[in-house]
């Protein structure tokens, strides 16, 4: 085995030499902070380093469970996921499958530019915007006025927070994320349609019958890889618009991770802790998803 | 509306009600995804007492003024975050290509390591040591801390777009590849002379992708770098639009015309931090679908 190695390192030097850089990046900057990791188990100081500070076994992730944030970042890192799933995940499917019955080929290139371009904004501009939008004197107070309500500063109630994010995330990826399903659009046959309109199928049946189960597969992955994520929020969004009066329902587990680790105290074994409890929560997500669906549909990653 | 296939006796009447109910939602889409954009152009240009006192929808500009555009270029801070944010996105593409052109072509050959390392790869899309150790690695331990290399080297390579690009590599003919070998070609000319010249449209997709990201990414830039002359762009934009802090924009000494013409300065940086984005992208609007397209047909 050793010499069989030995032997391909040298017949393929030049390969193992280009991959080099490449495996010492995942090792440094992927596979270091894993290792880094441990100081989730330990009172970690910088003066002692990652080895020689002391060992507290599961005390931070204890601190974690019984600390008031606990129920809190996993009440809304759970729920803005679910949030994102049901209503964010169903719409780039729906907008796919509209623009695919367009056969005005000018319009519907038309939609399409249009309704990709939110996604190359930055995150930081859209913010902005939302922000802008939703405050006082904002539009959205403005309508909400003329519909006979209350004009307030939207995102300084917590009440609200979910719906704003939610909703400015479907309206900046709806059209991006609808690409993958125009793909697999593409790839039907086309005599399938023609099958069905011989058999007299109106463009409903044939949406319901032939679009759908072909986007199917292509759901199937999305899926597995969303409910992999559901504890993965990106935290970006959430530090750009949440402010204290909205905590309650806007912490979730990495802006507390950043906030309390990074921005405002440097409790880096406890914020640790905090981090890899969602990393392996993550983790075995992802794989009963698999086995799930390779088992109920045959559909899986790997 | 024409329909480009199918005959028309099928097209019955629910048919043609469902092609019209579809043709007002999608402009209805239209509309609900231009209209922020067209209200900053329209309030970036209006004149800022007029905008101050106006709420709701703009249809048009409040008279028309481009003082918030002046004054928005003479701040040095948008200058100097154009410039960084420009320095990070040349250098740290070509930084990105390389190394995942490197990578994506030595992983599309064969080797008895490579199916580990695959493995190995792939799992940091599924697991990862998280946002303190990774800090720490570069801030304490890389001392990376406060320069723009904190921005490019931890962001090398895109695991997704070594993926992409490497079943891009595979797609070119063996042959191809053994005919230069036996012509004397080592693997960095197979990989320099003819698959990368081969592989232009996938390149150019890459180079928007990792492009794309430079210059939208700020919280690494907001963790690591502490100069304000080293910030890039949307650390700037950050402080205008998120943090409302607009000291920076050195206004005028009246409070009350800078109460005034914050607003519209604020739109006005809208603008200038995105319209280079704006312009370019109906351009590449392809390039980024057929990236997407190739990267969703893998295996």
């Amino acid at each position: 085995m050793m010499r069989k190695l030995a032997n391909d390192l040298v017949r393929n030097k030049a390969i193992y030499f280009m991959v080099l850089p490449v495996v010492l990046y995942y090792f440094i900057f992927k596979y270091l902070p894993m290792y880094g990791s441990i100081i989730a188990f330990k009172d970690f100081s910088i003066a002692k380093g990652v080895w020689g500070s002391p060992w507290v076994g599961l005390d931070n992730f204890k601190d974690f469970f019984d600390s008031i944030y606990f129920w809190r970042v996993l009440r809304n890192t759970l729920l803005l996921s679910f949030y994102q799933l049901l209503f964010g995940f169903p719409a780039p499917i729906i907008l796919a499958i509209l623009l695919n019955e367009i056969r005005l080929k000018l319009f519907k290139n038309v939609v399409q530019t249009v309704v990709y371009l939110p996604h190359f904004v930055s995150l930081i501009v859209i913010c902005g915007l939302i922000l802008d939008f939703t405050n006082r004197e904002g539009i959205i107070s403005t309508m909400i006025e003329f519909f006979g309500g209350e004009r307030t500063t939207l995102l300084g109630d917590a009440a609200n927070f979910r719906f704003i994010y939610v909703f400015s995330s479907i309206w900046q990826e709806l059209g991006w994320s609808s690409i993958i399903f125009l793909a697999a659009l593409s790839g039907i046959n086309p005599e399938l349609y023609e099958a069905a309109r011989v058999d007299g199928a109106g463009r409903f049946r044939q949406m319901w019958s032939i679009t759908l189960p072909g986007l199917i597969p292509i759901i199937m992955i999305l899926l597995i890889l969303r409910i992999g994520g559901l504890m993965d929020i990106g935290f970006e969004k959430i530090i750009l618009l949440y402010n204290p009066n909205t905590y309650e329902t806007a912490d979730i587990i990495s802006s507390f991770v950043y906030r309390k680790g990074l921005a405002e105290g440097q409790d880096y074994s406890f914020t640790s802790a905090v981090g890899l409890f969602q990393a392996g929560i993550n983790f075995v997500l992802l794989i009963s998803a698999n086995w799930f669906s390779r088992r109920v549909s045959g559909n899986r990653l790997w | 509306m024409v329909r480009g296939n199918g005959n028309l006796k099928n097209n019955t009447m629910t048919d043609r009600t469902f092609d019209i109910l579809n043709a007002i939602l999608m402009l209805l889409l239209i509309v609900v995804t231009i209209y922020p954009f067209y209200h900053v152009v329209m309030a970036s240009l209006s004149d800022s007492n007029r905008l101050i006192a106006h709420q709701g929808m703009l249809l048009g500009p409040l008279g028309f003024s481009w003082e918030a555009y002046s004054r928005v270029l003479d701040n040095p801070n948008i200058f100097s975050g154009y410039r960084n944010t420009l320095l990070i996105l040349f250098s740290g593409t070509l930084f990105n290509l390389f190394f995942t052109a490197l990578g994506a072509y030595g992983l599309s050959r064969k080797f008895m390591l490579r199916k580990p390392i695959m493995i190995a790869i792939i799992f940091t899309m599924y697991f990862s040591g998280g946002l303190i150790p990774t800090y720490l690695l570069i801030n304490n331990w890389l001392h990376m801390g406060n320069s723009l290399l904190a921005l490019i080297v931890p962001v090398a390579i895109s695991t997704w777009n070594l993926i992409i690009m490497r079943t891009s590599f595979e797609a070119i003919p063996e042959s191809l590849i053994e005919s230069a070998k036996i012509d004397g070609s080592g693997e960095f000319g197979i990989l320099f002379k003819i698959v990368v010249p081969l592989s232009m449209p996938i390149i150019a997709v890459m180079i928007l992708y990792y492009g794309v990201a430079h210059w939208n990414s700020w919280f690494n830039a907001m963790l690591f770098i502490r100069d304000r002359e080293l910030f890039p762009l949307q650390i700037i934009l950050r402080e205008i639009l998120v943090i409302n802090d607009t000291s920076s924009m050195q206004l005028g000494d009246a409070m009350a015309d800078q109460e005034g013409i914050r607003e519209s300065i604020k739109y006005a940086t809208i603008m200038v931090a995105t319209l280079p984005i704006l312009l370019v992208y109906p351009f590449l609007q392809k390039f980024f679908a057929k990236g997407v397209m190739i990267g969703a047909v893998k295996e």
